[in-house]
Formats: C-alpha cells, structure tokens, sequence
C-alpha cells in the first residue's frame, strides 16, 4: 500500500471533481449526466478521508453507512470489499450514491467541510458500487436456513426491495406485489434515465430474484387482493411500501387543458413507457416548445431537464419561494442551470388559457415576496397585488408534490391513517395499527427521499422478523 | 403474460379477445376494467371487460381498431401471448333493484354493457336492453342481451336491421310512456353519452355513463385519466370510470381524447406500412384514411 499521506496534507488535496458530460451536449440527450470517478480520482478522493475516529459523517447518514470503514478499503483497493462494507446497512449503494442528498446527509457533517471541502462519499459509494457491479464482482450472500415463513411485500420502490433483501437473508419467503409492469417505484417511473440508468435499477431488481425474492408485477393490491386476503393466502406478515403516488394540481382554472401533465404522468411517459424513444416505443408524450414546471424540488428539476431534452426552446422553472427554500438537490439545481434551464422565483400561476382544440397557450402569474415563516419554517410566499403577467406555454408540468394514494387504507379495516392519509406506525418498529402489517417509506413519511425509504424497510425487517420469529416459537410452544 | 386463448373477427373493425386470467377473473366485477400491454414496446392501453367466465377463469374483451395498439393486438394468434393484463381496476357498477332499469350500449359499448346487464338483472331489475350500431355486420352480442333482457331494442344507424336510428329513440319513447324508471347505464362513443345524458336530464331519471378517456398507470398515480364532474376533477381510474352524466363535462373528455392525433397517426402509419405487417386490409384502409 502507498504511504500513508500525513493528516494536514491530507485536507490540502481538493476535492475531486466529477467528470461529466458537456452541458449543450447532455441537455439533449438521455445518457447519464456524470461518468464516475475514474479509479485514480477514488483513490485520490479517499486519501482526502481523515479516517476519524468519531466519524461524524456517520451519524450524518440515516442508515449509518460505515464511511471510513468504506473509505479504508478502497485506499487498500479491495472496491468489491467497500461495496460490501456499504452494503451491511445501505442494500443500493449504486442508486444512493448517485441519488442522496448527500450535501445535507453525510458530507454535511464531514469534518472536512468545517474548513475545507467535505469528503466525497456519494461519488466513492457510486464508484465502488459500480465497480462491484461491472466487474461482475457482485457474490451471493449467505442465506439463512429456511424459516418457513411467508411476507408478502406491496410496492417495489426501495422501502420494499428493502425489506425483500433483508427478510429474505434471513430466510424468509418474500413475495413482492407491484402495481406498474417493472418493479423500482420511483426509481424507475420518476427519476429519469440521466440521473439514475434503469439498468442499474435492473440489476437490484435481479440481485433480489437471484436470492430468491419472487416478483408480482402488474398486481394492484387492494384490487386483486386485500392485504385482509393476503393473510388468508397464508402469508404471515405484510409489508406496506407503496409511496406518495396521488399528484397534488394547483386547482386553479384552465388546469384540466391539454398540455398540462403532473410531473407524475410526465416522467411516467417518460421513463418507465419510454416516450422519449417514440414512436418505437408506442407511448406518445407532448413535446413542448415553451415549456413551465412549476416547482422546486427534485421532482421539478427532473421534470424540466426532461424538457430541455425534449427538444424545448424554453424551459422554465416557476417556484413561488426563492431560490434558497428550492427542496431539490443543490446538484440538480446546479445542473438544470448549466443545462439553460430559465428560474422564475417568487412566481405562482393563477390561471391557464388554452385555444379552440383544449391546447394550453398560456399562463398568468402572479409575482411573490416572501413574509413571515411558516409551519416549515420557510418563509411564506404572500402575492403582490396587481402584479399579474402573462407569458405563453405549450407545456406547464405540475411538480407540487403527491399525497398518499387511499386504495390500501380504504381496503384494509382497521388501518389507522393521518389526517394526509398516510399511515401511522410505531417510529421504532414501523407496525400499523394492524398486528403483523408493517409499512415504511412515503406512504408514512410523505414524499421524502430513497434512503429514508431504505432506512424505514431496514428497521421494519428486523421488526418483522422478531414478529414471525416470535409468532413461530408461539406456535411450538403449543404443539 | 397472459395467455390469449383465441382472438376472432366479428365485425368490420371490431375483434373479440379471451385471455387467460383466473385470479383476475376471480376478483372482477362488471363495469371495471383492465389495462393490457401487447409486448415490451408497447403502450397500456385500457379495456373494458365484455365478458367473465369464472369456471375457466377467463376474461373477453371487445375492441375497436382505431390506432397502433388495437391493430396490433389484431395480430396476437390464438395460443399466443400479451406481456401484462393488469386488473381489475376501477370501481364496479353500482348494483341495486331500481325496479325497472335501462342499460344502452352504443357500438364498442354493447361489450362492456353485457355484464353489467347480467348483474343488474340479478339484482332483480325489470331489465330494458338498448344497443345499436353503425350498421348491421358491426353489431353483435344480440343473442347474448336477448337472453337476459326483458325487452331488448336494437337500432343502426343506417337502418340495415333492427330499428333505424340512434339509441336515444326508443329510450325517449320509454321514458315519454311514462313508466317509471329507476335507473339507466350508457356506455358507448362520447358523443352518445352525451346526448343520451341531455336527453334523460329533464326526465331526472338518474344516468350513469362510463367514460373513457386516455389513461397511464390506472391507479390513481398519473392525473391522466382526470375528468370534469360539476365542479372537481376526479380521477376516472380511481374515482370511477362510471360517473353521474348529468354532471359530466363531455366536451373536455372528447377534447383530451384528441391530445394525442398526430403522434397517433404517425404510429399507426409507421405499423401499418412496415414490410412485415400482416394486419388485415380493412385496417389498412382506416390507417390510410
Ligand atoms: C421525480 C422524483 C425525483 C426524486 N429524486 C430523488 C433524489 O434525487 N434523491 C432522493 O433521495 N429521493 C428522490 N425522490 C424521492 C424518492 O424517490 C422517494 O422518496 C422514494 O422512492 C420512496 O420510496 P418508497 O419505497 O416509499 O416508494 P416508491 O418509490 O414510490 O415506490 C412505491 C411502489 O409501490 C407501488 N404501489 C403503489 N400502490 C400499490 C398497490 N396498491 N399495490 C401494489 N403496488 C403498489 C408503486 O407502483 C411503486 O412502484 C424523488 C422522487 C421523485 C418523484
Ligand atoms: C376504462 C376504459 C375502457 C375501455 N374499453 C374499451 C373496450 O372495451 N374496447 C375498445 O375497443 N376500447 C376501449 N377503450 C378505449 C381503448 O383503450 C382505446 O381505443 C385504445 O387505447 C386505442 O389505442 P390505439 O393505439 O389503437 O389507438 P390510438 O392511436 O391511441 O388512438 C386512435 C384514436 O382512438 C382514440 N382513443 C384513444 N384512446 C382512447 C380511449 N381511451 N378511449 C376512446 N378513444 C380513444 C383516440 O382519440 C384516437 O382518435 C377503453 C378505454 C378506457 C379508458
Ligand atoms: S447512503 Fe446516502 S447518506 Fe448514507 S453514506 Fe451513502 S450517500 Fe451518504
Ligand atoms: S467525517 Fe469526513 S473525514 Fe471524517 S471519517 Fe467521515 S468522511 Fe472521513
Ligand atoms: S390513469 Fe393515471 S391516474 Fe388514472
């Protein structure tokens, strides 16, 4: 191994930048925006670790992900090894290294970031995951000896591919019901192809099955089967991770015009019908000359750089805070504004006009400025009278957010929800009101973020174990 | 996958389908519907279903060639298979003894109309059966609403059989005759849900209608499929597809049905003119037209 780098000359090292596509190339394709770190940035990037010994950084990340435990094996370079160091808390290393919030999570609280730069653990997670996976380094792990047990999993998104993994590990028979025909959730409906290859997500998918998960696909609980029937079909416990997926719209006039998607069904064509890709494959989408996202988050800045790639002229942004409460990731922020994507801040929509066909052909706005905080503590966009403006749109993307789809709570008698439909748990066990049901990820948070979702399943597997592990000894005490 | 048992021509452009579905079967009720996809390029397109045969567990669909998906799903052989057939979704009919009931299915909608005919006549109603068609080779089902309905009315447009006309004669006879009628379901082109609604209005006999329009996902997650009814907006996968016609904003649902014409046409004409198209030439020529 290289000698080792002294402490204060490993701060003096700058933080390795990610090689990325060319912004006027990329914003009119759908290849993925970053490259990855080439072998030698990673090992340039970890020597910058100070290998703390309090780790903060650890604390930083929601399922605890061993950084500098990570971070020593790729020095060694033993990346097959760091993969697996990651992935004893963290099931998709490849999908979170390029998808978290890192900027708020773990490189946050990096020590680093106090006077310098913070370590760039989502790129070596990225990297050493990716790594693991070309290099087709990717073992079986040890499956635990048949319990005879059966879970039946709902929603294919990371809370449920989650809790799959780590039941299953502990030999459990998973089956997991998906509504749409490709298991990933959000993973593959809504995030698109540049930020996060459907390969990738493929290959989870497939680690799972080679495991031994057993994939339902195109099954719509509550419709073919109850979670009630799920029980009766001999299954002992149940896993709720079906999302935030009922799009919320503005319900101001006009909005019911031809060419106005929820970001949902926007990224939907998209991604997961392949509009992009018409006419060979057969779902069309409306491809917009001047088009409006209106919102900030993740969501929206997906939304309009699917825009940008769709061939529009114009694509903007219209959020009604300031830039500093946008929710998205500062990285897709700063992306869209490489990529020309045009920011109205302070703007809300008051009404959509559209012409004789039902065509949206423009919108009216109103100008905001910021008063006093709120609930969130953001502070609360107010209307300026008598600042209204018109500008014209062929395409206006409603990224406000999603609220918690009713068909499980409303099938399932006994389910507690809150007053926003989302279901209730125990925090430290994610069980329901109903006994053996356990949800996790947005359908209790709200729309949150994919390790959250992760982090949830983790703790509702080990919960779920200890119940049917319970409930089996039960049993044989009776015998 | 699911597997098609047989796929057979029954009109100019209308074909009837029968997948293998059983646990589908087992759950589906009449008025709701499925979404199928052909094959991995495909689009999920929704079907209503026409037909269960819950011994055999298999489910039948009626379609109209009308774009891309319906002339490809024409060349699924017997035997064959389709990638997804998802459901079933969707609330059903609405099943209650109104005493005397009026189903009328128009064109495509004399499938759909079927089982929900089949149930209400179960529940006890004094059943009145209207359906019609363009003329008589697109008209089918005749002998299957005969055998259920206490009166059955069968109109086409051009007068080639039955009645001539459309559906709303003799369902404005009945209701100017004066019996009281409970209840009527219309399921059929637009347009003739629309009338229908108009007409049955000043007789404030309650109208439902199932409507149609372009969907995604089915579940609720996409808005697609979203419809004006009075004054909100409800999701027709979800909320519905059967809603109140008297508070139905029809001309929103045909305006949405069109969002998509160009790219429509373009799919189509690209399939159809593809050297290996094996579709039949009656589709040829609506693709051309
Ligand atoms: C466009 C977009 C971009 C995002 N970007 C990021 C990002 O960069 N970083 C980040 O950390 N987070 C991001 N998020 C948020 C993140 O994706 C979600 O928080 C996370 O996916 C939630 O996981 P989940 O498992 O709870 O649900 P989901 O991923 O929503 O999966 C739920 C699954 O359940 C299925 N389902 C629903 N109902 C049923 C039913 N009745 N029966 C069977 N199956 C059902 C759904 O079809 C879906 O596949 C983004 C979200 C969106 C929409
Ligand atoms: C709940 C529901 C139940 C349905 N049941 C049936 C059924 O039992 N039999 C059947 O033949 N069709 C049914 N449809 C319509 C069917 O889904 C469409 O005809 C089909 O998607 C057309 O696909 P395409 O590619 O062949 O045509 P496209 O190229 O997509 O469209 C061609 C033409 O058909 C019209 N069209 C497209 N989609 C629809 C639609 N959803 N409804 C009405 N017109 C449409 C378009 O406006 C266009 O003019 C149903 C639709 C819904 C929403
Ligand atoms: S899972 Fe996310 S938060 Fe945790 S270490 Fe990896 S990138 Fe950071
Ligand atoms: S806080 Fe930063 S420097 Fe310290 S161990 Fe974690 S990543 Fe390395
Ligand atoms: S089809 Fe997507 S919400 Fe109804």
């Amino acid at each position: 191994m290289a000698e080792k780098i002294q402490k204060k000359d490993r701060m003096k090292i700058p933080r390795s930048s990610m090689p990325e596509q060319d912004p006027n190339e990329r914003a009119k394709n759908f290849t993925e925006v970053p490259f990855g770190l080439s072998e030698e940035q990673a090992l340039q990037e970890a020597s910058r670790c100070l290998e703390c010994p309090k780790a903060p950084c650890i604390a930083g990340c929601p399922v605890e992900v061993d950084i500098p435990g990570f971070i020593t094996l790729v020095m060694e370079k033993d990346y097959a090894g760091a993969a697996r160091k990651i992935k004893e808390t963290n099931a998709l290393p490849a999908i979170c290294g390029r998808v978290c919030p890192q900027e708020e999570q773990c490189e946050q609280v990096c020590i680093l970031s106090k006077k310098f730069t913070p370590v760039a653990v989502g790129y070596l997670e990225r990297f050493v995951a990716d790594y693991e996976r070309e290099n087709n380094l990717v073992v079986m792990p040890k499956i635990a000896s048949p319990t005879g047990c059966k879970v039946a999993v709902v929603g294919a998104g990371p809370a449920g591919l989650t809790v799959a993994g780590d039941l299953t590990l502990l030999g459990h028979k998973v089956t997991i019901f998906e509504a749409l025909h490709k298991p990933g959730g959000v993973l593959v409906y809504g995030i698109p192809e540049f930020r996060l290859p459907k390969k990738i997500v493929q290959s989870e998918c497939d680690y799972l099955a080679d495991m031994g998960v057993e994939f339902k696909n195109s099954t719509v609980i509550g419709k073919s089967d109850t979670i009630d029937e799920l029980f009766e079909m001999d299954y002992d416990s149940v896993f709720i991770g079906t999302g935030a997926g009922l799009p919320n719209f503005m319900g101001i006039p006009g909005e019911n015009l031809i060419g106005i998607y929820s970001s949902n069904e926007y990224l939907t064509r998209s991604n997961l019908m392949r509009a992009f890709d018409f006419p060979t494959y057969d779902t069309p989408i409306i491809k917009g000359k001047n088009v409006a996202v209106l919102g900030g988050g993740n969501t929206a800045m997906d939304s309009v750089r699917t825009a940008l790639r769709l061939g529009a002229d114009n694509a903007y942004i219209v959020y009604r805070r300031s830039e500093a409460e946008m929710p998205a990731r500062a990285e897709e922020i700063h992306h869209a504004q490489q990529e020309g994507v045009q920011f109205n801040m302070l703007t809300n929509p008051v009404k959509f006009t559209g012409d004789k066909d039902g065509k949206v052909v423009s919108m009216e706005c109103i100008r905001m400025e910021l008063g006093e905080p709120d609930d969130s503590g953001r502070r609360r966009p107010v209307p300026i009278e008598g600042s209204n403006f018109t500008f014209d749109v062929d395409l206006v993307v409603v990224a406000i957010g999603n609220s918690s789809n009713p068909l499980i709570p409303q099938t399932t008698p006994g389910l507690e929800t809150n007053r926003w439909g989302n279901i209730v748990v125990t925090e430290e066990t994610m069980q329901t009101s109903r006994e053996g049901v356990y949800a996790g990820g947005d359908i209790v948070t709200g729309g949150a973020t994919v390790i959250l979702a992760a982090g949830a399943g983790k703790v509702a597997a080990r919960a779920m174990h200890k119940y049917l592990m319970d409930k089996k000894d039960m049993v044989a005490g009776e015998d | 996958m699911a597997k098609i048992l047989d796929n057979v021509k029954i009109g100019p452009l209308n074909w009837k389908m029968r997948v293998h579905v059983p646990k589908l079967v087992a759950k589906a009720k009449a008025g709701q519907f499925v979404i199928i996809r052909v094959n991995e390029q495909g689009e999920r397109v929704p079907m209503s279903i026409a037909g269960l045969d819950r011994e055999r567990g298999v489910l039948t669909i009626i379609y109209q060639v009308v774009g891309k998906t319906s002339a490809l799903m024409t060349t699924v052989e017997t035997g064959g298979e389709i990638i997804d057939c998802v459901g079933p979704l969707g609330l059903p009919t609405h099943l209650e003894n109104w005493g005397t009931a009026i189903v009328v299915g128009g064109g495509i909608g004399i499938a759909p109309i079927y089982p929900i005919a089949q149930a209400w006549k179960e529940a006890g109603n004094k059943l009145y059966t209207i359906i019609g068609a363009r003329s008589e080779d697109a008209l089918f089902y005749e002998d299957e609403h005969k055998a259920i309905a206490d009166k059955l009315i069968v109109c086409t447009d051009d007068g080639s059989y039955g009645r001539h006309g459309f559906v709303t004669e003799p369902l404005k006879e009945i209701l100017d005759s004066g019996e009281k009628i409970g209840m009527i379901m219309a399921v059929g082109p637009v347009p003739m849900m629309k009338f229908l609604s108009k007409l049955t209005a000043p007789y404030e006999v309650p109208t439902w209608v199932s409507l149609n329009p372009l969907m995604v996902d089915g579940t609720g997650m996409c808005g697609g499929c979203r419809v004006a009814i009075g004054d909100t907006t409800k999701f027709a996968c979800v909320d519905g597809p059967d809603f109140d016609g008297h508070k139905v904003d029809f001309d929103l649902l045909i305006k949405r049905l069109a969002a998509y014409k160009e790219q429509e046409r373009e799919s189509f004409h690209r399939f159809v003119e593809s050297p290996d198209c094996r579709l039949h030439q009656s589709i040829k020529e609506i693709a051309q037209s």
